[in-house]
């Protein structure tokens, strides 16, 4: 169903993006480093075996709202005084959907939730370890955990590292 | 500012055309409400098109390039699904500055069988990565479905009650000739559908498709000249997503409609008591029910018991969507804000037909657009 689409998107993707970021003028690498990347920049991966690793943010010096990743002013009372925020790797499913459908490529079903965090935030993400077919009341306010794994390798041959959630025994 | 009045409109009937490029359905909507109103293009001021998908394509001047280049200013608008509605927004204040004597908004779309909406990464940089299902989920009916779902957990509403929404907007659509789809579905069929985000499943999403609509603006006097039923446009108003606690990560599709709901009863001079019918953005029947609530049409927490009692249907206290809705009318994106504006126009002057809305004075249409864009517009006979 979505394929066309699919291919639509790689071919602006070649056209507005791949094309144009390759230097003209200086000397092409003949070897590319694999990284490890972050699937999104308020990810922080462990830069050393005794690190955990853990989502940051933003919060208001001035009013308090806390933002997800980095900003420029403050959403809520545009001032600009913003202090980096490291969140805690537990949370609370505040809602979610069950996806049965989704781009081509990524497995379904899957629990697409939106997880308040301790701070004031909270961030899109999938929890892993609730039966799909199973969705109810009872997963409000589910206390889960944030671990990290790779998604996928891109097309540079990076591995994609992604966070997700899973419920806290007992919880 | 002065008085504005619509004075004619135009629409396709929603579906796929292969056959014709956007700017052949635009032209043909805004030649229908020409005629309606009874202006040729040679009348015409101003021209605001509505598009999303190639709203780099100048799709307003190869409009014209279909039906006349008289070199008069064309805009081209893109608001998410909230387009068609701001084309006709920004021609009424074009008219009601003093500006233009006539002017014409049109919304038209192309999106053929285009699949899920959301959820990908474009940066022309590369820089952001696919993240669907991998840090959970930004596609429509995901989307709209953690709406609904947050819904439910502050007050209770069940998938059934949800269901029920497309159940009456699938019977509605059985009277509306311009529908996509004007096909009947039992309670049943509707929830043992083919879930797409649990909990709404295939008949509880709106399609993709294409469609255009077109709207004829006149000062009210000015219109009063052309046609014995010109319907005034009591407000119009737009509003985007103001700071809320989860607005970044869960697009708050609800405050920005309270807020545009407010101000349009405001502007009108009336509440939501007074309305005979409504068109409102059920892009997914999750999204219906809320929107009960925030356009006022009930109290906070009651969306369920509208449906259940069917005070929403056809025949009831305040029909909802009896052109079918998004669910069944279709969705075409910059299309669907200039036609739920013309089938308001359509009641409020006897002229919906078998859907007809019986002695229906006064019309509220509501679109909103994710990112966010909300648009609701009050007419009146």
């Amino acid at each position: 169903m979505s394929s066309g689409l699919t291919a639509r998107f790689a071919a602006c993707y070649n056209l507005l993006g791949a094309e144009r970021r390759r230097p003209l003028t200086s000397q092409q690498p003949t070897t590319v480093e694999k990284k490890t990347l972050p699937i999104v920049a308020y990810l922080h991966l462990p830069e050393s075996a005794d690190e955990e690793p853990y989502l940051w943010g933003n919060k208001c010096i001035s009013c308090g709202a806390v933002y997800v990743g980095s900003r420029m002013a403050c959403s809520r009372c545009t001032s600009q005084q913003l202090d980096r925020v490291r969140f805690s790797n537990s949370g609370e499913i505040w809602t979610f959907g069950v996806v049965h459908q989704s781009i081509p490529g990524v497995p379904t079903p899957y629990v697409a939730a939106i997880v308040d965090l301790p701070e004031g935030a909270s961030v899109r993400a999938t929890v892993t370890g609730l039966d799909p077919n199973q969705p109810g009341p009872s997963w409000f306010g589910r206390k889960v955990q944030m671990y990290i794994e790779k998604a996928y390798t891109d097309k540079q041959g990076n591995d994609i590292i992604t966070y997700k959630y899973r419920p806290v025994e007992g919880s | 500012m002065r008085e504005v009045a619509i004075a004619g409109v135009g629409m396709m009937k929603y579906g796929r055309y292969p056959d014709k490029y956007v700017q052949e359905l635009g032209a043909e909507a805004v030649l229908e409400a020409c005629k309606e109103a009874g202006i040729t293009m040679k009348d015409v001021q101003l021209l605001v098109s509505g598009n999303l998908y190639q709203a780099s394509a100048m799709v307003g001047q190869r409009i014209l390039q279909q039906i006349g280049q008289t070199g008069i200013p064309v805009v081209n608008v893109a608001n998410a699904c909230a387009t068609g509605s701001t084309a006709v927004r920004e021609a009424y204040l074009a008219v009601a500055s003093g500006a233009y004597d006539i002017a014409v908004a049109v919304g038209s779309e192309q999106m053929g069988k285009m699949g899920l909406l959301g959820g990908r990464g474009d940066d022309p940089y590369g820089r952001s990565h696919i993240t669907e299902g991998h840090a959970g989920s930004g596609i429509m009916p995901t989307v709209f479905g953690q709406a609904g779902v947050e819904h439910m957990r502050k007050y209770g509403t069940t998938f059934e009650q949800f269901a029920k929404v497309a159940y009456k907007n699938h019977k509605h659509s059985v009277l509306n000739p311009y529908a996509q789809y004007q096909q009947e579905f039992s309670l049943e069929e509707i929830m043992n559908a083919r879930m797409i985000t649990w909990p709404n499943t295939l008949y509880m999403c709106c399609p993709t498709g294409d469609g255009a609509g077109a709207v004829v603006v006149m000062p009210a006097d000015k219109a009063r000249q052309y046609t014995s039923t010109p319907v005034i446009i009591a407000a119009s108003i737009l509003t985007s997503d103001p700071w809320s606690e989860r607005d970044l990560t869960l697009p708050n599709v609800n405050t920005l409609t309270h807020l545009a709901a407010q101000q349009a009863y405001e502007q009108a001079g009336i509440g939501p008591e007074d309305l005979d019918l409504v068109e409102l953005h059920d892009c997914f029947a999750t999204a219906e029910l809320l929107h009960y609530e925030n356009l006022g049409l009930c109290g906070e927490g009651e969306g369920g018991r509208m449906i259940d009692e069917g005070l929403v249907f056809h025949g009831g206290k305040i029909p909802v969507n009896v052109s079918g809705g998004l669910l069944s009318r279709g969705h075409p994106l910059g299309a669907t804000g200039a036609c739920g504006i013309a089938e308001i126009v359509w009641h409020l002057r006897g002229q919906a037909g078998a859907r007809q809305v019986e002695g229906a004075k006064v019309g509220l249409a509501h679109v909103i657009g994710l990112g966010s864009a909300c648009t609701v517009h009050i007419l009146k006979r």
